[in-house]
């Protein structure tokens, strides 16, 4: 696979060497002079200097080929973004993936259609929330591109699902649960695993489910 | 008639000051205060000071029922990202992006957004003005 990664800071370097690792070929475009110089003697010729948002750099890195892939993980988001567009509009790059440094920005590659996106701070925050005691429900994993998502509902003695067995509660259609996590064990839900009073139990659901779902679980 | 100037630095001042004199009610907008003085001290119009890209600073310069807007923050990929959100979310037809990048100012306006590119213009004003010179030397001769 050919693969262009736009930024070479702590991920986009590291990204390179591993997917490099994996036997992968790709091209590091990096705009900081001191930055690149650094690199360029590990990169050699698989390493460009210049702003990965204007046109000419981009096709001396290969976008002309076009990449199977592109990865835009600079730190800054609006260059993450236009990096993206450009590579899809003017140079048929199938795929794109953008990091989001800056989690209110979420909404703008959402309205340009740019995904999948990563947010360090998103994962990391899921991850909190994850560990704080009765916390309600946890988005785990979003599949924006299914629209589906991941997640996780703690329940206590107030939920109305507590008693219930799985194949008796009135679950939303567009939603499934996975697993019902207990006393430090996860096990599958079956449609006879009956949930009691912290229990975690895992769910996969299609947008716009959430609410549904939160009803069935969740006092109100 | 509402307008919005996002960036209120050498051009987006003189924008809104030029826009305000011809009859529009104008808001600024810009992550520095001090852009304020850049309007004079006489300034009627509107004025919010925060970062262009966030939403809530657009909301309170009153995006959502703005008839135009003018971006020019120094950025070009900030402007091409929020010129983005003023078409596409907005839906206000009459956004125009100032984007220095002759290249990208191009590749955009190929995808439907209304850029203007301050060097293109500086670069064809060179170029006629060297010409005419030559010509005119020329006929000279």
């Amino acid at each position: 696979m050919y693969i262009v990664i736009a930024g070479g800071g702590q991920i986009g370097a590291n990204l390179a060497r591993s997917v490099h690792a994996l036997g992968h070929e790709a091209t590091l475009i990096e705009q900081r002079r001191g930055r690149f110089d650094r690199l360029e003697d590990e990169f050699e010729e698989r390493i460009q200097l210049g702003d990965a948002t204007e046109i000419h750099v981009l096709e001396r890195a290969g976008l002309a080929r076009p990449p199977d892939l592109v990865v835009a993980v600079t730190g800054d988001d609006e260059d993450n973004l236009i990096i993206c567009q450009i590579a899809r509009e003017h140079f048929g790059v199938g795929k794109v993936i953008a990091r989001v440094n800056d989690p209110r920005n979420q909404h703008y590659f959402d309205l340009l259609g740019i995904m999948p996106t990563i947010s360090a701070t998103s994962i990391i925050l899921a991850m909190i929330e994850h560990e704080v005691p009765e916390h309600g429900l946890v988005h785990l994993l979003e599949l924006r591109q299914e629209e589906l998502e991941i997640v996780e509902v703690q329940l206590d003695e107030t939920s109305p699902s507590v008693g219930k067995r799985v194949d008796g509660l009135d679950l939303p259609p567009g939603s499934r649960l996975i697993s019902v996590m207990r006393g430090g064990r996860a096990s599958l839900a079956e449609g006879d695993t009956e949930l009691r009073a912290g229990d975690q139990v895992l769910a996969v659901l299609e947008r716009g489910k959430e609410d549904a779902l939160r009803r069935v679980f969740l006092k109100s | 008639m509402k307008a919005l100037v996002i960036g209120c630095g050498r051009v987006g001042s003189a924008v809104a000051l030029e826009l305000h004199r011809v009859g529009w009610e104008v808001t600024a907008v810009d992550e520095n205060e001090a852009a304020l003085s850049r309007l004079g001290d006489r300034w009627a119009g509107g004025f919010v000071v925060g970062h262009g890209m966030d939403l809530d600073v657009l909301g309170k310069a009153g995006i959502a029922d703005a008839d135009a807007v003018v971006v020019a923050t120094d950025g070009d990929n900030t402007n091409l990202v929020i010129g983005q959100l003023a078409q596409k979310q907005f839906g206000i037809e009459a956004t125009v992006v100032r984007v220095l990048d002759p290249a990208r100012a191009r590749l955009y306006s190929e995808l439907g957004l209304w850029t203007i590119s301050p060097t293109s213009t500086a670069i064809t004003a060179l170029t006629d003005a060297v010409q005419t010179f030559a010509e005119k030397a020329g006929a000279e001769a």
